[in-house]
């Protein structure tokens, strides 16, 4: 292929994927809304659209119209720049993720990921570690105490479980000898990855939460504490794109976990394999993170530190050792 | 410390259940304004000034009321009966009765100072308005109920 038309294919699939995240970030508020008030035996918002489908947009709307206030004393080009990288990253990661197989358009044979990097999963969790400056930057940036001990908080705990969440896919990557997603899912066609690592799907599931601040580990942006951490003093645009990275990233990682575990855009046994798949298992996990969100109290922050390093970490380890013993015995 | 993790796991499924469940029940929500609540028997809303079976108004214009309140937020003028102009059984009737609803905390002490029982506290409570002069509710047109007989 030409390069202009390399270039052209690139853009198209980067617009694509732009849209999903954006359309799936704002659905994805509405989805926790009315799951987490289903859970509470409530209705969720149902006045804005049937079914409340319009409240992202009012959201939205609303957002944009906000006071964009910047704190005095505080940084002004690194207070802008904070919420930027935070969103490009969470975006920036998702470049890599196969959505199907490849389709056929004119003759031309279009995979359905936007670059298929050598070293793809190590791409991944590189782009997730960079969106930790967007934090660290924004609390220091604004000029608050809180908000700097919100960030501090939030970007240990976000290094810390990036250890876990990389030594969990290490199993994966020793069964199937690559680091680019394609062939991981290609490798899953006769049996899905969290058969043969169970413990590993776990453990990177559990790591996955700490690393996006939610669900029982969001000590640092929980609203009885530090106000609203790191973004206490955003508002307006600013803070909307707070709120999109942390969604963004829930996607990413929720697509990295389909990936490698669930098998990708396959079906059951093989069963009509596609990108529906690929989205209806996003889908699911993100229901998990929904439903763990209702059900679960916070952990204490010394609590949540002390299970990321003391437990998480030994137990990723041992699935590795295990892993390694599994494959000299079993090949 | 592995009794600890099993137990932990274990309260972990029972929570997880409990919100699933939560999903299949019926949502306990009254959707207001569509659907409204019926209040307690003695629940404390808007005044309204009764009547007799007959038609004719309880009150009696005679500032007990207005003494008890204690947001002074009842005016209360009297007026002379007469036998072709006849408002209520007895000599005076309330020739102006205004309720300030700004100052009104609707505590009941009007209600519980009435000698004829004319002012009670009624179950509205959707009370909101756009324009400070019209909380001021004058006598006939918001408080009394009109030709609806004192049994309520």
């Amino acid at each position: 292929m030409s390069t202009p038309l390399l270039l052209l294919i690139a853009l198209i699939k980067s617009v694509i994927i732009m849209a999903i995240l954006l359309t799936g970030f704002a659905y994805a508020t509405l989805l926790e809304r009315k799951l987490v008030a289903g859970m509470q035996v409530r209705f969720g918002p149902n006045r804005v659209g049937p079914w409340g489908m319009l409240q992202p947009l009012a959201d939205g709307i609303k957002l944009a119209f906000k006071e964009d206030s910047t704190p005095q004393g505080a940084d002004r080009f690194v207070f802008a720049l904070a919420p930027l990288i935070s969103v490009v990253m969470a975006m920036t990661a998702f470049a890599v993720v196969p959505i199907g197989d490849s389709v056929t358009i004119l003759g031309q044979v279009i995979p359905l990921e936007l670059a298929n990097v050598n070293v793809g999963l190590l791409y991944v969790l590189g782009a997730t570690a960079l969106g930790v400056y967007g934090i660290v930057l924004a609390g220091w940036s604004s000029n608050n105490k809180y908000s700097l001990l919100g960030s501090v908080r939030s970007s240990a705990q976000m290094i810390s479980y990036e250890l876990s969440l990389g030594l969990s896919l290490v199993g994966v990557l020793m069964i199937t000898g690559s680091l680019q997603l394609p062939d991981i899912v290609k490798a899953q066609t006769s049996v899905w990855f969290i058969f043969v690592q169970p413990l590993g799907f776990i453990i990177y599931f559990v790591s996955a939460i700490a690393e996006t601040n939610r669900a029982p580990f969001d000590l640092p942006e929980a609203e009885t504490e530090l106000v609203a951490g790191y973004h206490t003093e955003y508002s307006g645009m600013r803070f909307a794109m707070f709120y999109m990275a942390e969604y963004i990233n829930m996607l990413t990682v929720s697509s990295i976990a389909t990936t490698i575990f669930l098998g990708g855009w396959h079906g059951p046994f093989n069963f009509v394999s596609g990108p529906w798949w690929f989205f209806l298992k996003v889908f699911i996990l993100m229901c998990v993170y929904v439903w763990l969100r209702a059900t679960l109290p916070r952990l204490r922050y010394d609590r949540l530190m002390n299970f990321g390093w003391r437990i998480l970490l030994p137990a990723a380890l041992l699935n590795v050792v295990l892993t390694a013993g599994g494959i000299l015995i079993f090949t | 410390m592995s009794s600890d993790i099993g137990e932990d796991i274990v309260s972990l499924a029972k929570g997880l259940w409990t919100t699933s469940k939560h999903l299949f029940q019926k949502p306990v929500t009254v959707e207001y304004p569509e659907h409204k609540r019926a209040m307690p028997p003695r629940f404390k809303g808007r005044h309204r000034l009764m009547r007799y079976d007959n038609g004719l108004e309880r009150c009696i214009g005679c500032s007990l009321c207005a003494a008890a309140c204690p947001s002074q937020a009842i005016y209360v003028e009297a007026g002379e009966n007469t036998d072709d102009e006849r408002y209520s059984p007895g000599e005076r009737y309330a020739k102006r009765y205004e309720i300030n609803m700004l100052r009104c905390i609707f505590c009941g002490y009007c209600q519980e100072a009435c000698p004829t029982q004319a002012i009670v506290l009624g179950h509205d409570f959707e009370l909101a308005d756009y324009e400070r002069p019209d909380f001021i509710y004058p006598k006939e047109r918001l408080l009394v109920p009109l030709e609806v007989k004192a049994k309520e």
